[in-house]
């Protein structure tokens, strides 16, 4: 919001807040408050009215107070000197009788975020630990976390820490919730808190007097225990059991993906209570927040992932409403795609198609793909209602029921006879479509009677057209054709070849011209050989068909952000649970029985990362954020220093979209690059460093050292692979 | 973990913020802006409404946010949002999001950008009790208000339809008078001023009806999604007992023959709802706390008790104004009968036919002077509105859309009609709450009131 006169308000405010009047009038004084509070949020810089603000904490009044401290919690740590005077008056509330103004005081307190609070709120909080009320009690035991967050790198407090387990027996549950969380944040360079069987059968005797938000929240924690034996599994998990069918969807779901972790052995468990969630899993979808509705959609699909059938007779349920957003439509059309059976078939088929004429046409285009992959199994029906759509004449249709025909016919080549014969009305195709449509003239020419005449079209009008795929396609589809019926394209097929060769200014272009040229000089046998390739591939139509996948596939992504993002965020799960223990993770990289050179484990050529350089980086950015962050990661790459050129080795990591951002001259010891380089959505930054005489073994072999914003362990070691696999080559030019 | 909770107005203004971290070097002035404004530029960057949950990657906004997942819930037109480092379940944080503009509107009166502007300081105390180091607490009124000081500024929005809708629910426990519908919204904390102090409570069975007419009339999908909502202006509040009707079946497996059993297919209850009487005499017992809560929910899919309140029957044409110029035109001409029973009323209904693409103007022969109609060519669709539509009634409106350039495929684009509605006074299941008992300990007058409602959720005729 854009804010004129700030320092005139500023100025306004300390002169009323100061002016005797006003402090005697109670409802003003407040007003002007309430002013300094607002001017707060608008992101206003009041920080200079901060000693006026700590004298009207001096108050009764708790509305006053409550205000005030949301000021002071925001400025402290502008005002180190000033906050102190603060303090002194916080530490005598926390004596106060009253135990909410007790329990407001330490909880500001701990609020600000000052160097050296340590040593004001310590007392004050360990007695709070011990305090009659539950509300101080509370306060306190989140107390502890802030306190240990504000140095985070001093010694853990082992009498806190005890403390705090023994207040997991305390009759307030929020009170227990809140040590686990507190014991979470304190232990958690230690692997946070450790649910051993007293405190796992505890914490489930009490679920039922926990709230809601509680309760997801244990279920959570519970995660970390395993049943010693069977028996207690199976105690464990009648004492949830009906937790599976709470009202709040949050519960229901944690408490499932509690059964599928606990239960991950007996597979027969698992599909049980994926049923008893089925009922409250659809009713999430139906709810009224549609924010809801998506979560549920989104979990609805993880579960379809491995039990198909569990939703097909509420097929239903997953029709479009009129008025929901198009993200949560998009959900429900996929849904419905897997869901499509023998006998549902019509009935989803004639929804689907009441989409296709949308007003959005994102959502028309996915719909039509949508049609498109169930024709993959129910061919003719799907067929007579993409071709009813070309008649409407809209481009944004028109081209995508094309591109589903070039998906239909390479999946399913049964449809090919009937794609080819509604693919001769649609001779001007919009523009997205071309490349689609050029394929299937290509493939199938020989079985669309007016396919020269559409080609000659796209031949004529080569000069005027832009993009360089379609030229490409056209020239492909141009000798495939020539091949099944050069009586007509032979002259159409010469004048291509011309233009492209003579006049076309694109290097691909020109290439791909001047090899079909050579090509077809050596003879049409030849030409047919290299040119001609698998019409379809029906075997591509099992790999696409949905597997029924392992639970465990998803499950340890269940109820997280995961399924909602869209990106994948197991990935970044893992990592987190692997920093819990970080010291194994680097160790592991140091060992000697990691240095051979193999270029890649099979593990990474499975899931190729890709690389990419990005908007540069200026130095200063590039300074701070390695300063900022922590190594990840250290490794020796096994091979030292090319003795190539540095520009080569520059040009090198280019190549492979690594950007170099500085290094020293070649014969300097120890040697240093700096490098950085994005991959999917990370930053990643790295120092590559030899002779090193800290490092040892740094003599002979470079070592790196990686930094990444955000933490992504599968973006690092594709890294590592790339950057071993670079200098292993440019080592083996040079020797 | 929650890092930070805000709300934002529709236009991005800042309304309420509150940040959690500690560890981090908190947002502040510039930077606490930048997150906020960087989260809404990404959810208003492209049209239309997007996923509730967006993450900002790095390089977009600054290293400070990377990794930051914003999750937000719309609820009054204004965005609530949460932000978080960690990977929380999205289920508790969007039910949590609902919970805090549920509580909003329960301390404020209503929701809307101005009441939440008025009230900051008593969102803020709120907020302050139920999250502490990013950590929910609770969000109980019966725990809150022991905590909640700040007095609610109520706005009280002035507006004819408060005037046109009183007599629109039903009062079954106080024969003649009758709530108006703004009687509900109001603060629940109110020690002083006019209508405070006034013992109410309201309980609402709300119904949700979704409906799929294939285009022989025939019934393709038919959801109702109901609850029973209770709200509570009692500062205390003893057990009552809410009397359903005693031939409610629950559950597929019972048939019931000819009997005009009302049946539900599953139901679930809040928590604090005491269900011992429940199976015998369909009584549910209670300790409602203020406010406003959903003590049970119910579905019933793929069956409907009673016909469908609304029948199309439509036709479509396509006809020549001037031949040779191509000037052509779509004739639809709708015939719409209300099914419900003589006494009760549609409110607000609304129709939305779908035209096709390039239709230029349109000229209409509604039957009454009330009805609106126009054509909304950005959304492809004309738009009918009939305000009150009594039931057994049939109304029949003509269309000519003008279409330059129609062929007669673009006829498809006519379908499928989208409706909505209100049905006052109306359960599609025929759920009734026959009696509302407060027990005899409970002191002070209270008035008791029971208002039903359905509303369309999605309701599709195809043509």
């Amino acid at each position: 919001m854009p804010y004129f006169g700030s320092e005139e308000t500023v100025k306004e405010l300390k002169r009323a807040l100061s002016n005797p009047n006003v402090q005697a009038d109670r409802l003003r004084y407040k007003n002007y408050i309430s002013k300094v509070i607002r001017s707060v949020i608008q992101g206003l810089d009041v920080s200079t009215l901060f000693m006026d603000m700590v004298k009207a904490s001096a108050t009764v009044d708790i509305v006053q107070k409550k205000l005030v401290y949301l000021y002071m919690c925001t400025y402290a740590s502008d005002k180190p000197d000033l906050a102190l005077l603060a303090i002194n008056t916080l530490r005598k509330y926390c004596a106060d009788p009253n135990p909410m103004v007790r329990g407001l005081a330490l909880s500001n307190m701990c609020n600000f975020r000052m160097p050296g609070m340590t040593e004001y709120i310590e007392q004050p909080i360990v007695a709070g630990l011990r305090d009659k009320a539950s509300y101080v009690r509370r306060v306190a035991v989140l107390g502890c976390a802030k306190m240990h967050s504000l140095q985070p790198n001093t010694e853990i407090d082992g009498i806190i820490v005890n403390e705090l387990y023994a207040l997991l027996r305390d009759p307030d549950p929020v009170v227990v919730v809140n040590c686990l969380r507190a014991l979470e944040e304190i232990l958690k360079d230690e692997g946070g808190v450790v649910i051993n069987k007293p405190i796992a059968h505890h914490l489930l005797n009490r679920m039922k007097d926990l709230d809601s938000w509680a309760q997801s929240e244990v279920l959570t924690f519970l995660l970390r225990y395993r049943p010693r034996s069977d028996d207690e599994l199976f105690d464990v998990l009648s004492l949830l059991d009906s937790f599976l069918q709470s009202t709040h969807a949050h519960v229901a779901v944690a408490t499932l993906r509690l059964f599928l972790h606990l239960a991950s052995a007996h597979p027969a468990v698992q599909a049980d209570a994926l049923l008893c969630t089925s009922a409250p899993l659809l009713a999430t979808c139906g709810a009224a927040s549609r924010e809801l509705r998506f979560a549920g959609l989104c979990h609805v699909q993880k579960v379809m992932r491995s039990q198909p059938g569990l939703f097909s007779t509420h097929y239903k349920r997953f029709f479009c409403g009129y008025s929901e957003p198009t993200y949560i439509k998009f959900h429900k059309m996929e849904i419905l795609v897997e869901l499509v059976n023998d006998e549902n078939v019509a009935l989803v088929l004639e929804e689907l198609s009441s989409y296709c004429t949308d007003v959005s046409p994102e959502l028309a285009q996915a719909a039509i793909a949508a049609i498109g992959r169930i024709a993959r199994t129910y061919s003719e029906k799907c067929l007579d209602i993409l071709t009813g759509l070309l008649a409407l004449k809209q481009d944004h249709i028109t081209s995508a029921v094309i591109q589903t025909f070039r998906d239909l016919v390479w999946f399913c080549p049964q449809s090919t006879a009937a794609v080819c014969q509604t693919v001769e009305v649609c001779v001007d195709s919009p523009q997205d479509s071309e490349q689609a449509l050029l394929w299937l003239l290509g493939e199938h020419g020989e079985k669309i009677s007016s396919a020269p005449y559409v080609m000659e079209g796209y031949v004529d009008g080569l000069k005027t057209e832009l993009s360089l795929a379609v030229k490409m396609e056209l020239l492909t589809t141009a000798v495939k054709m020539f091949l099944c019926r050069p009586a007509e394209t032979q002259d159409m097929l010469g004048r291509l070849l011309h233009y492209c060769i003579e006049e076309e200014s694109d290097v691909c272009v020109r290439d791909r011209a001047l090899l079909y040229y050579r090509l077809l000089q050596r003879g049409v046998e030849e030409t047919r050989k290299v040119v001609t390739g698998p019409k379809s591939d029906p075997s591509m139509s099992v790999l696409t068909e949905r597997q029924e996948e392992p639970i465990s596939q998803w499950a340890s992504t269940f109820n997280t952000l995961g399924p909602l993002s869209g990106h994948d965020l197991c990935l970044q799960t893992a990592v987190i649970s692997a920093a819990d223990q970080p010291s194994n993770s680097t160790e592991k990289e140091l060992l000697p029985g990691s240095k051979d050179v193999t270029l890649s484990s099979p593990n990474d050529t499975e899931e190729e990362i890709s690389l990419s350089l990005g908007p540069p980086l200026s130095h200063e950015t590039f300074e701070k954020m390695w300063l900022d962050l922590e190594i990840l990661h250290r490794q020796t790459l096994g091979s030292p220093l090319p003795r190539t050129a540095l520009d080569m080795l520059q040009a090198a990591l280019q190549l492979v979209k690594i950007q170099t951002l500085a290094f020293t001259p070649g014969d300097t010891v120890p040697w240093k690059a700096y490098i950085y380089t994005r991959s999917t959505g990370t930053l990643i930054l790295a120092e590559l460093l030899q002779g090193d005489p800290q490092a040892p073994g740094s003599d002979e072999s470079l070592v790196v050292s990686v930094k990444q914003q955000p933490v992504n362990q599968h973006a690092i070691r594709g890294f590592a692979s790339i950057l071993k696999s670079v200098l292993q080559t440019l080592n083996d030019d040079s020797s | 973990m929650i890092s930070q909770i805000f709300i934002l107005s529709t236009k991005g203004d800042h309304l309420i913020y509150k940040d959690y971290n500690i560890i981090m070097k908190p947002f502040r002035g510039e930077e606490s802006k930048d997150s906020i404004n960087g989260f809404y530029e990404m959810v208003t960057a492209l049209s239309g409404d997007q996923p509730p949950v967006v993450m900002v990657n790095s390089g977009f906004l600054g290293e400070l946010m990377s990794g930051l997942h914003f999750i937000h819930a719309r609820q009054g037109g204004l965005y609530w949002v949460a932000s978080t480092k960690t990977n929380p379940s999205p289920f508790t944080i969007i039910e949590f999001l609902n919970r805090l503009a549920a509580l909003t509107k329960d301390y404020c009166g209503s929701l809307s950008e101005k009441s939440v502007r008025m009230n900051f300081a008593l969102i803020y105390e709120l907020l302050d009790e139920m999250v502490d180091f990013g950590y929910i607490q609770t969000t109980s009124t019966d725990i809150l208000k022991n905590f909640i000081q700040t007095e609610a500024v109520s706005s009280k929005p002035f507006s004819l339809f408060d005037l046109s809708n009183v007599g629109l629910f039903g009062a079954e426990t106080q024969q003649s008078k009758v709530a108006p519908s703004v009687a509900a919204s109001r603060p629940i904390m109110s020690s002083r001023g006019e209508q405070g102090g006034k013992n109410e409570i309201f309980v609402d069975v709300i119904e949700r009806l979704s409906v799929v007419i294939g285009s022989k009339g025939v019934l393709m999908k038919a959801d109702i999604q109901g609850e029973i909502r209770i709200k509570c202006f009692l500062p205390t509040c003893s057990e009552m007992r809410i009397g359903l009707n005693e031939e409610l079946s629950i559950g597929k497996s019972q048939l019931k023959g000819y009997s005009s059993a009302v049946r539900v297919d599953e139901c679930r209850f809040h928590q604090a709802v005491k269900l011992d009487e429940f199976d015998t005499f369909r009584i549910l017992k209670v300790c409602p706390s203020q406010g406003e809560q959903t003590v049970m929910q119910y579905q019933l899919c793929d069956e409907l008790p009673c016909a469908p309140p609304f029948q199309l029957f439509p036709s479509v044409e396509k006809d020549y104004v001037n031949r040779s110029v191509n000037l052509s035109m779509v004739l639809i001409f709708l015939k719409l009968r209300c099914d419900l029973p003589p006494k009760s009323t549609a409110l607000n209904v609304s129709i939305t036919v779908p035209v096709p693409k390039g239709s230029t103007s349109m000229s209409q022969e509604l039957s009454s002077p009330d009805q609106t109609a126009e054509l909304q060519p950005k959304n492809k669709a004309l738009l009918w509105e009939i305000p009150r539509f009594p039931g057994g009634a049939q109304l029949s409106a003509l269309f000519k859309v003008d279409v330059p350039g129609l062929s007669s495929a673009s006829l498809l684009e006519v379908g499928p009609v989208s409706m909505s509605f209100e049905l006052p006074k109306q359960t599609c299941t025929g759920l009734q709450i026959r009696f509302l008992r407060l027990s005899p300990t409970q002191t002070g007058l209270s008035q008791r009131w029971v208002r039903y409602v359905t509303h369309s959720d999605s309701y599709t005729i195809r043509i």
